[in-house]
């Protein structure tokens, strides 16, 4: 059971703080998710979402949790670290993909940067 | 290094990982810890088949602060491009980034850096390792962001992994 324990205001307004900063920039990114108009320009508003997104929530979620325990709670630090290992995996697949289909249906993407038309990484 | 600790970086970090999940130094945890950071290195060596030398450990936490700044900078500017994006459209372009770095886990590296750091993607890379395709998402001047991405990140990751 968790004892309730009064947290001071500075870390409530601290935690509020984060959690509606890091809220905003996950907005702003499904914004651009859905205003922009060319695939390649949509690829870069998640990455709000995934990295200073995640760091609000997850220092919010430690600052609050540390606060209600009395002592350091620190896992959540865990989650930006291994976002940023697991999120670049998905995106580079995603762009690769979309290079691939464009230049086969012929539309205006640069030409393979290896020579020979040998596929690159 | 040796049999036992093919990765030993690699095996303390997920000792360090399993603790931190579970919030626990119980000796249960420290076994279960242990167990994993020594069997994981172990069994995932075949899959590996060169070893990464790491250097300067000095260089790698400026490149971590350094790469932390930009992307709260950039988080900015891709914000702001997004949200004035009808009357100013974002100038994004693909650029060719010739690279110096050749070694196979800094380039890594560098496709992670790119990819957390909004604004960048790492798009394709020549089979000779030579010339990078990254798509920016707002570009202002070239030959300007090309010496930057050299100068900020590929010269440290040289100095790391080369």
């Amino acid at each position: 059971m968790i004892q309730t324990v009064e947290l001071p205001f500075w870390l409530e307004l601290a935690t509020a703080v984060l959690l509606l900063t890091g809220s905003l920039f996950a907005l702003v990114g499904a914004i651009g998710l859905v205003r922009l108009k060319d695939y390649f320009q949509r690829m870069h508003p998640p990455a709000l979402a995934s990295t200073i997104g995640a760091w609000c929530v997850s220092l919010a979620s430690i600052l609050y949790f540390s606060g209600l325990k009395q002592g350091p709670v620190l896992h959540a630090w865990l989650i930006p670290i291994l976002l940023s290992i697991t999120v670049p995996v998905t995106t580079l697949l995603l762009a690769r993909a979309a290079l691939f289909r464009k230049r086969m249906s012929g539309e205006q993407v640069p030409d393979e940067v290896s020579s020979g038309g040998d596929r690159g990484n | 290094m040796n049999r036992l600790f093919p990765a030993p970086l690699l095996s303390l970090a997920l000792f360090v990982l399993w603790l931190v999940l579970n919030l626990s130094v119980s000796p249960g945890n420290l076994l279960l810890g242990a167990a994993l950071g020594i069997l994981a290195p172990v069994l995932m060596a075949p899959l590996r088949p060169q070893h990464a030398h790491i250097r300067r450990p000095l260089v790698i936490a400026r490149l971590i602060g350094r790469v932390g700044l930009d992307v709260i900078l950039s988080n900015l500017q891709v914000a702001r491009g997004v949200l004035r994006a009808s009357s100013h459209p974002p100038r994004s372009a693909f650029v060719h980034i010739p690279l110096s770095l050749r070694d196979a886990h800094g380039l890594a590296a560098l496709s992670m850096i790119t990819t957390v750091v909004p604004g960048t993607v790492w798009s394709e890379l020549a089979v000779d390792r030579s010339i990078l395709l990254l798509h920016v998402f707002d570009l202002d001047d070239e030959a300007a962001f090309i010496e930057h991405f050299k100068h900020t990140y590929e010269r440290p990751l040289m100095e790391i992994f080369e």
